[in-house]
């Protein structure tokens, strides 16, 4: 059984600096996938190695089984990536960007699914018009439909969302979706972590090169510490409660909850040592607060 | 195949699109170098036997433009392309390196002769014979296009900003082009600058493209054939092992 997408210990290195380092996960098919990670991270290094962009120093990466350097064309035609700068060529059109993309697929008369892209991108009413003409979140759906010409089963979005406004963000998500929906495997990055969190099954964290988590995304959301339990207490906070102390916030004590169940153990110290609740409030909190606490170096 | 095709279409509609530009504007500037020039060297000697400076200078004109232009299109697609990142589109799809290489080539020489043509129509009013050897024309002319629409592939390529192919252009292509013959028969020149222009390529599409024109010429045209004819070949095969390798490309 073949994965979507297959990465075993690649490793980039620029000058002095470490982009990739001994790398190795794989997607699934049909997988929604993030990739995340700060500037810097390696992500669009990845990206690039995956797409034939840049050159790996060693490792492998398969697109649907076919390695990326001995069956450069087959691997090409599987994958299709929506680059993260936002460029164009300005010399022609949306059909005419389209066409030609699709002639560099080596695919002819591609005329129907170009339409359908347009249609389904919100395009058609622009395909005559000049790129240098749209706006950005146009240009970026154009770089989305680019993609997508030659109809790869594994997709790869490089923060398309980037300086996209919200109404633009959400039907690119729709129509994301339906492909998902569609059975084709859809690898995200992106800054939006509640896009992440919306969308993705499984997410990957990378910093400095290397690949700091890998889970379904329940349980790194579950795995965190995130979860944290605000108090109002008549009196001090009992000696047994203190392994979880966060901080004192507006004369609340804040508690790390590692586990909702722990909730039952706060209150019932705290009625052992007879200290009133005065209000409580729990806070559920997303993959953000595991974000930056796994960028911080703390395990989630 | 049809993925060069494709390339190649695209890079000729796209110097086609700005065709007052790409092709009328230098075949204008040929057509005032012909128009000075004759008038002030209009009484010079005869080039060749029966061959008047003004009929001489126009061949070596077309050549110069046909050889700019091969250069320029080539040159600035690629920087172009590299400098506002568009080349990832060429560089995403399974394009063979023969399939990019030759048409980038093929556009640059569409382009060359597009020039060429348009100089010869605007000049030949200035006594330009009907060629003697069409065939032996019509290969320098595309030789010609071809080895500098693969410089300008290479220095497209090679340079990271357009600083650096005006440097290119400025301080390599137009001295080689400029001092070649265009002007002058290198059999004016005293032995020294002769023996120099010897070593200049162009020279010799130069003088190959006006034996098509006079049946005469500087050096015998089997010479030019094969200076000529080697440049391209070593060039093309350099620069397919450079685009093979990703060299600037991919990184």
């Amino acid at each position: 059984m073949t994965h979507a997408i297959s990465i075993d210990a690649v490793s980039k290195r620029f000058a002095s600096l470490q982009a990739l380092d001994r790398i190795s996960f794989t997607v699934e098919h049909g997988e929604f996938f993030a990739l995340l990670g700060p500037n810097g991270a390696g992500k669009t290094t990845l990206i690039s190695a995956m797409a034939g962009l840049s050159r790996a120093d060693s490792g492998r990466i398969r697109i649907m089984g076919l390695d990326t350097v001995t069956e450069t064309r087959d691997a090409r035609m599987k994958l299709g990536v929506v680059p993260q700068e936002l460029v164009f060529d300005p010399f022609f059109s949306v059909r005419e960007t389209l066409t030609f993309q699709s002639g560099y697929f080596g695919i002819r008369r591609n005329d129907a699914w170009v339409d359908e892209l347009l249609h389904k991108l919100g395009l058609t009413d622009k395909a005559n018009v000049n790129m240098r003409a749209l706006s950005g979140g146009m240009k970026r759906r154009v770089m989305v439909a680019q993609a997508l010409v030659h109809r790869p089963p594994v997709i790869v979005l490089d923060e398309p969302t980037a300086g996209v406004d919200v109404e633009l963000r959400q039907s690119l998500w729709t129509f994301v979706k339906e492909l998902n929906a569609a059975g084709h495997t859809i690898v995200l990055t992106t800054h939006y972590l509640e896009e992440a969190e919306a969308l993705c099954s499984r997410i990957a964290m990378m910093k400095k090169g290397r690949l700091i988590a890998l889970e379904n995304k329940d349980t790194l959301l579950s795995r965190s510490a995130a979860r944290e339990v605000s108090l109002q207490l008549s009196g001090e906070l009992p000696a047994s409660l203190r392994p979880l102390y966060l901080r004192q916030q507006d004369g609340r004590h804040i508690l790390a909850l590692p586990d909702i169940s722990q909730l039952e153990r706060v209150l019932g110290e705290l009625r052992l040592a007879a200290v009133e609740v005065r209000e409580l409030t729990v806070h559920e909190t997303g993959l953000e607060q595991v974000f930056v606490k796994l960028m911080h170096g703390g395990q989630a | 195949m049809y993925s060069f095709v494709t390339l190649l279409k695209k890079e000729i509609l796209r110097f086609w699109k700005v065709g007052f530009q790409t092709v009328m504007a230098p075949v204008l500037t040929a057509l005032l170098y012909q128009m000075i020039f004759s008038h002030v060297l209009s009484q010079h000697v005869e080039a060749y036997p029966g061959v008047s400076y003004t009929a001489f200078l126009i061949p070596g004109l077309a050549m110069m433009s046909m050889a700019q232009n091969a250069f320029a299109n080539s040159s600035s697609s690629l920087i172009q392309s590299k400098i506002t990142g568009s080349i990832v589109f060429l560089l995403l799809p399974p394009l063979s390196a023969p399939a990019f290489f030759g048409a980038y080539l093929l556009a640059s020489i569409v382009r060359g002769l597009a020039v060429g043509a348009g100089v010869l129509l605007v000049t030949a009013g200035f006594g330009l014979p009907l060629p003697a050897q069409p065939l032996w024309l019509l290969a320098f002319a595309v030789l010609g296009c071809g080895v500098l629409g693969a410089l300008g592939i290479m220095a497209g390529i090679w340079a990271d900003k357009f600083d650096q192919l005006a440097a290119f252009q400025n301080f390599l292509i137009m001295p080689l082009t400029f001092l070649s013959g265009v002007f002058y028969s290198i059999n004016s020149l005293p032995p020294l600058w002769r023996g120099v222009s010897h070593l200049n390529p162009v020279f010799y599409m130069i003088d190959g493209f006006r034996y098509g024109f006079f049946g005469q010429a500087d050096v015998s045209p089997w010479l030019s054939l094969a200076v000529v004819g080697g440049c391209f070949v070593a060039l093309s095969a350099w620069l397919m092992r450079l685009i093979v390798s990703g060299y600037k490309l991919r990184h």
